[in-house]
């Protein structure tokens, strides 16, 4: 009895510990987070002493070494980044979807086998090979096609990024797909439904919530993405007017000048500023996202 | 090559540096007590020199074991105010003086000594099937402040220039800013790339492409003009001949010019121990240092003004 009684009050014991490890590592989680928010806010703030904050957001030069004036305007950059997202999202949702609907419906298990492996290792190039391919081949071939003198431009930064979110789209959905139950797909198609309808109609918009997250983490990976734009794009600063055009990112900019900024100077404080842009962006990308998810969710129960 | 530098060994580089100052500081301790006739050189001043200098420095001093020479950067104005005020031996400037530091050397009854040490160029080039062979400096300023947007401005086909250069915080990018751009800004639609390879790269594939890199960059490891560009000559004015960075002679006497001599003051007649100094870098074994570090090393012209100034 007492034995019995020693060992309940172990394990309770033992179940509270692992209670507070969990809760812990969770709560670090937020720590973590916070403590970069804070950080970023803490490092920008002095910026703000020499830049007002509409130069800062709403012009369009960016000219922190300038020996005439020096210029702190991110929104040619802010512009870029959303144009280089958006394009490379353009090709490589549809795709990414239209991927993963064949394998998950039409291909046959064998080739499933090969493929899903094969597109997931696309993940494991490194950003900075994918970059190395945009700058020699893909940029190349570009310019003939468009007839430009150099095809360093946004369009080249975004089908580079389409070749990075990719594998995130095809998995992602791909597993959401798999995982609508099948007695919908028998329902639909004992209503004489075919294939396609079946997919089109039932299977997609049940899974509709896997395939939305894998759109945005997909966009995730774009925005944040650094050496591969670097490397793809041309770093013009100048504003984009079309997608053929050279632009540099928000990243790309904190890559080329964080390196060897003076620090604790405005420029270097300013380039804070641009990852306290970039993390607000996102958290606002993700942010958006769960509220989708969860309206879905609800929506299907 | 001193461009090459990645960041993380410029950080080792500074540590290093920071390391031989504090030894250095240890040793003027220590000899300041044992004797107190043996006196530490100090040398501050350019950025771009200082990798040179340690490099010469540390040379120097495994061969004369007596000699301490501590080398510090800061950049070019304070290695000047600091012989103005008599705080270090030799000053590095990778620019000249300005009149208003000279102005303010004679009040404090300072004769500064100038003493050209290396020289650093950089090339402009282009795709190889352009048809310019040669630029003034006031157009090379003109194409990348952007007032010149097509080659047929120049005397080239009728093509719209496609601008590449370096990063807005490399010394390159600097140096042709103060240069050749007079200190204006440079235009909008500059492609910045990541080095002078990557400049390299996209001008031999770019048919209206034209970018700057340093010299050194322009040869493969066989010592060959790499593919594809062509390298151009500069005119310091329209009158004035052109000169390629190839032509090595025009170079060493600053014929060619995007170029700049790298100097090295000193407040009125060397001591003994500094002239030995600078006399170990205009010596043979000093300049192949000085080119082993991508610089290009002394002229005639400018050996025989540093040889007056050392006496």
């Amino acid at each position: 009895m007492i034995s019995v009684k020693k060992k309940s009050i172990l394990g309770d014991l033992k179940e509270s510990l692992i209670q507070k490890a969990f809760q812990t590592s969770g709560l670090l989680a937020i720590l973590v987070l916070l403590g970069i928010f804070a950080l970023l806010l803490y490092t920008s703030v002095p910026a703000f002493k020499e830049i007002s904050l509409k130069e800062f957001l709403t012009s369009t030069r960016w000219d922190p070494t300038s020996p005439e004036r020096p210029e702190y305007g991110l929104l040619s950059m802010l512009a870029s980044t959303i144009m280089v997202t958006v394009g490379a999202l353009l090709i490589a949702f549809p795709l990414g979807v239209a991927v993963a609907a064949y394998l998950s419906d039409v291909a046959s298990p064998k080739v499933r086998e090969i493929v899903k492996p094969v597109v997931e290792l696309l993940a494991a190039i490194p950003s900075v090979v994918v970059g190395f391919i945009g700058l020699t081949l893909v940029s190349p071939l570009l310019a003939k096609i468009f007839k430009l003198s150099h095809g360093l431009t946004a369009l080249n930064g975004s089908l580079m990024l389409a070749i990075m979110a990719l594998p995130t789209i095809i998995s992602i959905s791909e597993d959401s797909l798999n995982a609508v139950p099948v007695s919908y797909v028998e329902a639909s198609l004992a209503l004489g439904a075919n294939r396609w309808q079946t997919l089109v109609r039932v299977k997609i918009p049940a899974a509709i919530s896997g395939i939305i997250a894998s759109l945005m983490l997909g966009m995730g990976r774009a925005i944040g993405e650094t050496m591969t734009v670097l490397m793809a794009t041309g770093n013009a600063r100048a504003f984009p007017h079309g997608l053929l055009q050279s632009v540099r990112t928000l990243t790309a900019n904190i890559a080329i000048e964080l390196g060897e900024v003076p620090y604790f100077t405005t420029h270097y404080y300013a380039l804070f500023g641009i990852g306290l842009v970039l993390f607000l962006m996102t958290f606002a990308i993700n942010l958006t996202a769960d509220l989708i998810l969860e309206k879905q969710k609800r929506k299907l129960k | 090559m001193r461009k090459k530098l990645s960041a993380g060994f410029k950080k080792l580089m500074a540590g290093m540096l920071t390391g031989t100052a504090l030894l250095a500081a240890c040793g003027l301790l220590f000899t300041a007590t044992a004797s107190a006739q043996r006196k530490m050189i100090q040398v501050k001043g350019s950025d771009t020199m200082v990798n040179l200098v340690q490099i010469l420095a540390e040379e120097y001093m495994a061969k004369k074991p007596g000699a301490a020479i501590a080398v510090l950067g800061g950049g070019s104005g304070t290695g000047i105010t600091a012989i103005i005020n008599g705080t270090c031996d030799l000053a590095n400037h990778s620019r000249e003086w300005k009149t208003k530091e000279l102005d303010l050397a004679f009040e404090k009854g300072v004769r500064p000594r100038i003493f050209a040490i290396a020289v650093d160029a950089l090339s402009i080039i282009v795709n190889e099937n352009n048809s310019v062979d040669s630029l003034t400096m006031a157009q090379v300023g003109s194409i990348f402040r952007g007032e010149i947007k097509n080659w047929k401005v120049v005397g080239g086909p009728d093509q719209k220039i496609s601008l590449y250069g370096r990063q807005s915080n490399s010394g390159t990018y600097s140096f042709l800013q103060e240069h050749v751009l007079n200190n204006k800004n440079y235009s909008q639609d500059v492609k910045e790339m990541n080095g002078n390879a990557q400049i390299i790269e996209a001008v031999s594939q770019d048919l209206a492409g034209v970018g700057y890199v340093g010299v050194g960059y322009l040869y493969d490891e066989k010592g060959e003009i790499r593919r594809g560009i062509k390298v151009l000559q500069i005119k310091k004015d329209e009158n004035s001949p052109a000169y390629s960075p190839l032509d090595k002679e025009a170079v060493y006497s600053a014929k060619y010019a995007i170029s700049r001599p790298l100097y090295q003051s000193t407040s009125g007649k060397p001591s003994a121990a500094v002239a030995d100094f600078i006399r170990f870098e205009l010596s043979p074994e000093g300049q192949a240092i000085v080119e082993k570090e991508g610089f290009f090393k002394i002229g005639q012209e400018l050996m025989d003004q540093n040889d007056k100034n050392l006496k």
